[in-house]
């Protein structure tokens, strides 16, 4: 082929994708960042400035909101990462065949329902009148009927239920690929199970557990249905102060830059675990 | 405590479901042997390698290890470690934390751990490598530190699951020697399984010929090539003419076997009356005239229908009347004979002694 032919051919395969990132991804977050840098300094009169990026730091209900969102999305993560384990470990290395391929759909089954109607049904077994309340109430456990939603608990357990699937896809395809004998050699040259977790296990599984922690920190932190709806008041999501600011408030500018604060200050995170952990997004995205 | 043997199977027996894997299987295995365990893939060799090295339980019969019963002990616990057919190096690993990783796993501290390894990896000609990434490395190299990771817990006994397997074919010739000469400077017990007869007539002590679970015959490579004690022995260790008839007593002790066309050989062995006549192609005689072949009880003349070249193990097919299959013989590189080629006609002979006869 020519090589004009051949550049046209590379241009059109690689359209749909630009296309993609260029009007849904870039375009919007230049839009909102131009949005975020115009003070308003008199009712419809804007000006350049960052003024909005100001308030965030000295409002204290602002970053500490913040805070709060990346905090409890660290444990969230944490959370999942170690209920997700032990599944993606049996789904891999136990399971075979169709029991296999069963479990997998287990966990894809509850996605086919809207995250709103799970997040409502997960209201319905911890709310005052629902079911666990009702269970305890009936075997005389509780002299009243008590209140299981609003709380921080709820939130996480709502937000850990979200995340585990993708959590579970990655790790189980990591640990797939470990290949049976490297574990029995971990055996038998004296390790025990422990070691062989800590030593082999893990650090093969590695790159699908940075993965998955990633998806689901961010997934995390950007939610917005669950933290409202099991957290009630109490919830003080960040995205809760985004949508304030756009839809309650009509302030744009404000909203847009808490739009900008939360996609740097969740990719620092990222970037701190990763440091943190010793390991190399470029690796790990080769690798997984 | 010095102990006679290093390994005992006694009467181990393996089933999965109805099938036997491993079938009443019993042999020992002397301090610093070189044991092999050859057979065809899926006669058991494998099952019962992992039962010595306690990934799978046997479902009757012990197995001891200096005396000591293994049953109940799980792999991590056994003085016996193995080298992987994959050789299953630890990726996440470098060299020298691969081969650390038996000892800091036996509680030996961090520095002496790393000092150990580095002094075993000088002695299987990896000085300077313990840094390195496994997957650096090359083919034989790979090799090295899979075996040096088991020596340096110097266990009684080393398991070699057919490790030399996915090596090219100048490499495996190589470290078929390298590994027998290992295994002569650390002095330790090898239990070696294998499908390849060349691997384990090269380098073993003693080879054990597996079939369908059961051992058919051990005994020294030379034994099982010039005595073998079964047909399944015969036809699977080295090259061999094979040709199926009827027995017949014949004179001084031997016997006969009559092929379908008529045609009478004469060969050692015990068969009432179908037989299989096993004649290795070293051992047959081929001669430009008769007289040469001198009294030798079965001469046939014949005509040469293929030449094999392949250096040293050259042979040649012959084509004689009588004979279904055509026979193999060793092609002669000097003398009379050299240069012979497709069409000539040549007269082959062999003695009684030299053909093995087995009931059918």
């Amino acid at each position: 082929m020519k090589k004009p032919a051949r550049n046209l051919t590379l241009f059109l395969l690689l359209a749909p994708a630009f296309l993609w990132l260029g009007l849904l991804i870039v375009l919007p977050h230049v839009e909102i960042l131009i949005l975020s840098l115009s003070e308003r300094v008199a009712p419809r009169v804007y000006a350049f400035g960052f003024g909005n990026y100001l308030e965030f730091f000295t409002e204290p209900l602002y970053w500490r909101t913040f805070a709060r969102t990346a905090g409890i999305s660290i444990l969230v993560t944490v959370l999942t990462l170690v209920l997700a384990f032990p599944i993606a470990l049996y789904i891999a290395r136990v399971a075979q065949g169709r029991l296999k391929a069963i479990l997998l759909l287990l966990c894809l089954l509850p996605f086919w329902v809207s995250e709103l109607v799970r997040t409502l049904g997960w209201m319905m077994i911890l709310r005052e009148t629902g079911v666990i309340s009702y269970v305890l109430l009936a075997t005389g456990l509780t002299e009243q009927r008590v209140e299981f939603l609003y709380n921080d608990g709820a939130v996480i357990l709502g937000l850990v239920y979200g995340g585990l699937l993708f959590m579970i896809v990655p790790l189980a395809n990591a640990l797939e690929s470990l290949e049976p004998a490297v574990v029995e050699a971990g055996y038998d040259l004296g390790g025990s199970r422990w070691t062989v977790l800590r030593r082999i296990v893990i650090p093969h599984a590695m790159p699908g557990i940075v993965a998955g922690s990633i998806i689901v920190f961010m997934l995390t932190v950007g939610n917005f249905a669950t933290p409202v709806l099991l957290g009630g008041k109490n919830g003080l999501w960040f995205t809760e102060q985004i949508y304030a600011q756009f839809i309650t408030r009509f302030n744009w500018p404000q909203g847009a830059a808490f739009g900008m604060l939360l996609l740097l200050l969740s990719s620092a995170t990222v970037w701190l675990g990763l440091r943190l952990t010793g390991q190399n997004l470029g690796t790990t995205l080769r690798q997984a | 405590m010095a102990h006679s043997t290093d390994l005992d199977i006694v009467n181990v027996t393996k089933r999965f479901g109805a099938y036997a894997a491993v079938n009443d299987v019993t042999f020992s295995v002397a301090p610093g042997e070189f044991f092999s365990i050859l057979g065809p893939s899926g006669c058991g060799k494998t099952t019962l390698m992992r039962m010595i090295a306690g990934f799978e339980d046997p479902t009757s019969g012990d197995i001891r290890i200096r005396g000591q019963s293994m049953l109940g002990v799980p792999a991590n616990r056994r003085p016996v470690n193995m080298v992987f057919q994959s050789l299953a190096l630890f990726p996440m690993m470098s060299v020298g934390e691969n081969v650390a990783y038996g000892l800091t796993c036996r509680g030996v501290s961090r520095a002496e751990a790393e000092e150990r390894a580095n002094r075993m990896l000088e002695r299987v000609g990896l000085k300077g490598f313990g840094d390195r990434r496994v997957t650096a490395l090359s083919g034989g190299q790979r090799q090295r530190v899979a075996i040096a990771r088991c020596l340096v817990l110097e266990p009684t006994l080393v398991l070699l699951d057919e490790p030399l397997g996915a090596l090219d074919l100048k490499l495996r010739e190589h470290m078929k020697i390298e590994l027998k000469q290992l295994q002569a400077t650390f002095n330790t017990t090898f239990a070696y399984i294998t499908h390849d007869q060349s691997e384990a007539l090269v380098m073993s002590d003693r080879i054990a010929v597996m079939n369908q679970g059961r051992f058919e015959q051990v005994g020294s490579p030379r034994e099982l090539y010039h005595s073998p004690a079964t047909p399944f022995v015969a036809s699977f260790v080295g090259e061999t003419n094979r040709w199926q008839g009827e027995a017949a007593p014949a004179s001084n002790g031997a016997i006969s076997v009559r092929l379908p066309s008529g045609a009478v050989i004469q060969g050692q062995g015990g068969a009432r009356q179908s037989a299989l006549a096993f004649v290795r192609p070293e051992a047959i005689a081929l001669a430009q005239d008769q007289i040469s072949l001198g009294n030798l009880p079965n001469r046939f003349e014949g005509r040469v229908s293929a030449v094999l070249f392949d250096g040293a193990n050259s042979s040649l097919l012959i084509e004689a009347p009588g004979f279904d299959a055509p026979v193999r013989a060793v092609l002669p590189q000097a003398g009379p004979l050299a240069g012979i080629r497709v069409g000539a006609p040549v007269h082959v002979g062999w003695t009684a002694d030299a053909m093995k006869v087995f009931a059918a």
